[in-house]
């Protein structure tokens, strides 16, 4: 977390414990701060304060809105619902249940080996009984951005309404809900240095939101439950510093990355993963070719360097990552990737050191693989 | 909770017993490269005992673990001693593995079986081919 979000959630753990549902005075001002931070996240995405609902986190945004759209669509008759292939499982598996249990139709676009859908692929898809577009901003993990205003326009014009996951997005890179055309977003606190567990659904006024936890009247009876006052502060105060600083973050962040990426991609057999045009400033996804990513990450971590892997050692599954798949990429290369996750409070020396460190295991690793020296002999074909 | 035992990282972190044998008596190799595991075993014979043995693996941190404790547990052994090595004794040496990486124990038991079947094989030794069914790809052993 930013300082500035410890910093100003402490007070509403101490002094201002109240709950903003009471009349009593330590309540009105938990209530104050509720409403302050309400508006501060409003004006990060461009939206009114009426718009933005306060959620636990980004996942349950993603499902509430999904299954909102979906709920309002079937009362029309509507049930066919757009998406990509590459979504985060919040979206996935949402989509994935409203069609097994509720007969939803789904069309998965797909994101080609650049990791990007475009406006026309989302046009021509859609269906007069088409009720949702779901299309992620950025890829959590290839860090492609999609052309969120494109589609959003597309999705006007046909009157479908249109959700963007944008997790991965806000407080990294411009995002306007009215200038981007969207009618429903999600965000996370934790990616712009907020609390975990805490997360925004944005709802343009005229689309209907309907509530999945029902209860007390908060979030205008739109989700019950008393607020978490402290992190949705911290939340806002996060987002409000992310956004102010975010030129220089950025200019920051792509300059560590390309100097990471023109490092590492001197490894032999190595790809880069992601379309770089339409980037996340401080996102790098590589695959190495005759490794499995578990073992890198816990050398890399041996090491000081902390990252995560789209290898299926990694998820607990048998399937290495789906967004990797999704560019098509062949399971034994997916098994081999690395994803670093750069932020403002990296420095050059941290980035020194994982241009010394990933070569290095990456050879170790390699020198024990079956697979790598079968294919320095020649016995097996090189893929990358 | 780390992730792995102590002992997982030992021999993650400095594997035994690492590399390939030119003029190896038999190789075992099984897994595949899709599902993210590799095991090839590399064992010289004489006299009925495993005098010495190496490996290469393709895989995570346990199947890496488990190619290295399974080498330790075989080496110097007679060869009938490494056909009873199971799964469950290299798990329990690595002080246990995570549920979701049995399967990587089971590799090792599966390449060191191989190994030795090819050992008799190349060497036109009888044996009693119920003792090596062949290891199912498409079925993961998961134990708890």
């Amino acid at each position: 977390m930013s300082r500035t979000a410890i910093d100003a959630m402490l007070p509403y753990l101490d002094k201002i414990y109240g709950n903003p549902s009471s009349l009593h005075s330590v309540g009105q001002r938990a209530k104050e701060a509720l409403e302050a931070a309400r508006a501060d996240v409003a004006a990060c995405l461009g939206a009114k304060p009426n718009e933005i609902y306060f959620t636990s986190c980004g996942s349950e945004s993603d499902n509430q809105a999904i299954r909102s759209a979906a709920h309002v669509g079937a009362q029309k008759g509507k049930k066919h619902i757009i998406s990509t292939t590459f979504e985060h499982h919040a979206v996935l598996h949402t989509l994935e249940r409203l069609k097994r249990e509720e007969g939803f139709e789904v069309t998965l676009l797909d994101v080609h080996s650049n990791g990007v859908v475009t406006a026309d692929e989302v046009k021509a898809a859609i269906r007069p009984d088409t009720c949702l577009v779901t299309i992620m901003y950025a890829n959590n993990e290839i860090g492609t951005v999609q052309p969120i205003r494109e589609i959003g326009a597309v999705c006007r014009e046909a009157k479908v309404t249109f959700h963007t996951d944008a997790v991965q997005a806000v407080g990294h890179i411009p995002v306007n809900v009215a200038d981007d055309n969207i009618d429903m977003l999600s965000l996370s606190a934790h990616k712009f240095h907020g609390p975990k567990g805490t997360g925004v659904l944005y709802c343009r006024n005229g689309v209907r939101l309907i509530p999945f936890i029902d209860g007390g009247a908060q979030e205008r009876n739109k989700r019950a439950g008393t607020e978490n006052i402290a992190e949705i502060v911290a939340m806002a105060a996060a987002l409000k510093e992310s956004c102010a600083h975010m030129e220089e973050n950025a200019a920051k962040l792509v300059k560590m990355r390309d100097r990471i990426i023109a490092a590492l991609t001197q490894i032999p057999h190595s790809k880069l993963n992601g379309d770089m045009a339409h980037h996340l400033p401080g996102t790098i996804n590589m695959c190495f070719e005759g490794i499995e990513g578990e073992g890198l990450l816990l050398l890399l971590d041996d090491k000081g360097i902390c990252a995560s892997s789209g290898s299926a050692c990694t998820s607990g599954s048998l399937d290495p990552s789906h967004v990797l798949l999704a560019i098509g990429l062949p399971h034994e290369v997916a098994h081999g990737s690395l994803r670093l996750s750069l932020s403002e409070y990296n420095t050059e020396e941290d980035a020194d050191r994982i241009i010394a460190a990933v070569p290095e295991v990456v050879e170790y690793l390699r020198n024990m693989s079956p697979v790598w020296k079968e294919m320095e002999r020649g016995e097996l074909k090189h893929i990358l | 909770m780390a992730l792995y035992s102590e002992k997982v990282m030992d021999h993650f972190r400095n594997p035994r017993n690492v590399g390939e044998i030119p003029d190896a008596d038999g190789i075992g190799e099984v897994g595949n490269a899709r599902c993210g595991d590799i095991m090839k075993i590399y064992i010289k014979v004489k006299d009925g005992i495993i005098t010495d043995v190496k490996f290469n693996t393709f895989g995570c941190g346990s199947a890496i673990a488990s190619s290295s404790m399974a080498t330790e547990l075989i080496k110097g052994k007679p060869i009938s001693q490494a056909l009873e090595l199971t799964n469950k004794a290299v798990a329990e040496a690595l002080d246990g593995l995570p549920a979701y990486k049995m399967h990587c124990s089971v590799l090792a038991e599966e390449a060191i079986r191989a190994a030795i079947k090819d050992y008799y094989d190349k060497n036109g030794i009888e044996y009693d081919k119920s003792q090596f069914p062949e290891p199912d790809e498409d079925k993961e052993i998961h134990e708890d």
